[in-house]
């Protein structure tokens, strides 16, 4: 037996393969994404919806489900639901409907929650994300709102478990895909995309270890080349990329398992366990209709204007794959170059601010961005917002490459001291304070090759009577004794002249 | 459709309503009578109506989104039969 559910399963399929029988597994994946809404206040109350307040102090009347209280639609919350829709092509329904879905959980007051089931505000709609075979497009089903639970802790109460219903009635969006993922690679690229797309379209702050971007997988199995799909099994609460993707390997390892072994899969939800890196039973899946869903009386049906929709769309920013393709034809960056750059809106501001100071130089801009600045970024584990450099200083500091007057190894060191804050963090200045200026007076260069030649007559004969490697002895010796401030193309062109001669 | 006292039980259920053999055939007569009712209307011919999701033809107000509602954690708890650290204290339920 393997370790990795992931190697299990190519381990099965080529025994498979080899047997007389030929059967290979086709994994089915669809995504149910919870987006906690960026809004200041609740979908149906004026508490707020700020992260960490102490117990129960965001919790009104409403949120406690008291007696007599009525919900009022947040604004906001339909906006960003409006937006997320435009974002990814989708068709909004107006008329849009609330309903009630019904179970019983002590973090879940009224025994409900507010969701959709018929007429959500967002319907179909497409995401396309790159795979290692190229661009594949996922469809969704749905997008539809709905009011968070609260949070129960079971530890330490004195055999009680304690309720805090601050985070009840925050709104979230419940994006739902179609099954048309076949891998849990495609399953984490659908899910960063999403991720990208919420943050830059500005609905949701995508924080995953506050919980405001969860997945659900629903996973199943069918033999490769059939249409009817598996028994599936729902995995709740994934709240990372790399949790989503072990959780599908497992499950997918033990679907195949189970039906290899002639056994049936189970209709149920799952809970992924990071610490033994295994899904196990959470309960046994009740059908829809045990959720009695129905239009909830306290709300009316809600109308979405025309006009509304269109004004919504017009401030719509630039969306990321539009970005990434003007970067392509803009800039003749490459696919690679051009997603990398577009994976947050403010990476892709970064550059373009950067290369707004550096015309004709998008690639240039483009290296130093996903090179030095996001290593240094990441080493000091934070975000670009509060990059130390600006893009006109790092625009300044290029353009010192660009015009010759000092080396990309120079740079390197100027960079360095811009991320200190050294000298005013004045490219310039630093230049000149560390003696970085690139020797290009060809007459000062000439005289330094010559005293070099001179004194090395063996290398010079060496490489005369046919040995390459003389040469790059040579320039290196060059370089050294310009303390590296010559510009090497140069050097490298004037001692083959010299040479040769 | 025909309603059977098994549909009933399984309703209740979901519910979370204790119901014992003589109120769920009560409770079959009732519904049925209801289911009844609906029956009868279902005879009209509303192809040409529009379905309503509300009894009322008005649709939904909607709110600015700004916090209006203070902390009142001390006086909703004043109530509650059981609070400790700010939370709500309740039978320990873990699914």
């Amino acid at each position: 037996m393997c370790n990795h559910p992931s190697e299990f399963v190519r381990y099965r399929e080529t025994q498979f393969l080899a047997g007389n029988q030929i059967m290979q597994w086709e994994i089915v994946i669809g995504l149910e994404v919870h987006a906690q809404l960026s809004t200041r206040s609740k979908i149906f109350s004026g508490a707020s919806t700020a992260y960490g307040a102490p117990p129960n102090t965001q919790a009104c009347a409403i949120d406690l489900a008291l007696p007599g209280v009525l919900p009022v639609l947040n604004k906001g919350a339909v906006e960003r639901a409006i937006r997320f829709g435009l974002s990814v092509g989708a068709a909004i329904n107006s008329p849009s409907i609330f309903a009630r879905k019904n179970y019983f959980y002590p973090d879940l007051p009224k025994g409900y929650q507010i969701s959709q089931y018929e007429l959500p505000v967002v319907q179909g709609g497409t995401i396309r994300i790159q795979t290692e075979s190229g661009e594949k497009v996922i469809r969704l089903t749905r997008a539809h709102l709905e009011e968070d639970a609260g949070k129960s802790l079971h530890e330490d109460f004195h055999g009680m478990s304690g309720i805090d219903l601050n985070r009840a009635g925050t709104p979230l969006l419940e994006i739902v895909s179609e099954p048309d993922i076949r891998s849990s690679a495609e399953a984490v690229a659908y899910a960063k995309t999403l991720h990208a797309l919420v943050r830059w379209i500005g609905i949701c702050d995508g924080n995953m270890q506050e919980g405001s971007f969860r997945c659900d997988a629903n996973v199943s199995v069918r033999p490769k080349g059939t249409e009817k799909l598996g028994t599936r099994c729902e995995i709740k609460n994934l709240n990372s990329f790399r949790f989503l993707e072990k959780a599908i390997d497992f499950e997918v390892g033990r679907q195949i398992e189970i039906l290899e072994d002639g056994g049936v899969i189970r209709q149920e939800t799952r809970l992924y366990d990071a610490n033994r890196d295994e899904t196990r039973t959470m309960r046994t899946k009740e059908d829809a209709n045990d959720y009695r869903y129905f239009p909830d009386p306290d709300l009316l049906p809600l109308e979405i204007s025309p006009a509304w929709i269109e004004q919504i769309g017009r401030a719509l920013p630039e969306l990321p794959r539009v970005r990434q393709e003007r970067y392509m034809t803009e800039f003749a960056l490459s696919q690679y170059d051009a997603s990398v750059l577009t994976a947050s809106r403010e990476t892709a501001d970064f550059f373009e601010a950067t290369v707004g100071h550096l015309p004709g130089q998008g690639k240039l801009c483009a290296n130093w961005i996903m090179g030095e600045i996001s290593g240094q970024l990441n080493k000091d584990g934070i975000e670009i917002g509060s990059c130390p450099i600006s893009p006109d200083r790092l625009a300044t500091l290029l353009a010192r490459i660009v015009d010759k007057t000092i080396s990309g190894k120079a740079a390197k060191t100027v960079f360095d001291s811009l991320w200190k804050g050294e000298f005013g963090q004045d490219v310039d200045t630093i230049i000149a304070e560390k003696g970085l200026k690139q020797i290009s007076d060809d007459g000062a260069l000439e005289t330094l090759i010559d005293q070099v030649l001179t004194a090395n007559p063996q290398q010079v004969a060496d490489f005369r009577g046919g040995k390459e490697k003389a040469f790059n002895s040579l320039i290196g010796q060059i370089m050294k004794a310009t303390q590296g401030k010559a510009n090497p193309a140069q050097v490298n062109a004037m001692l083959k002249r010299k040479l040769e001669a | 459709m025909t309603l059977t006292v098994d549909d009933v039980k399984r309703i209740a259920d979901l519910a979370y309503i204790e119901i014992n053999e003589d109120e769920a055939n009560a409770a079959l007569t009732q519904l049925s009578g209801i289911f009844g009712l609906i029956e009868s209307m279902q005879a009209v011919d509303a192809s040409n109506v529009e379905p309503m999701s509300h009894a009322q033809s008005v649709t939904q107000r909607l709110r600015e989104d700004t916090v209006t509602e203070m902390d009142q954690r001390e006086l909703f708890q004043s109530i509650a039969p059981d609070v400790e650290a700010g939370l709500y204290l309740v039978p320990k339920v873990i699914e």
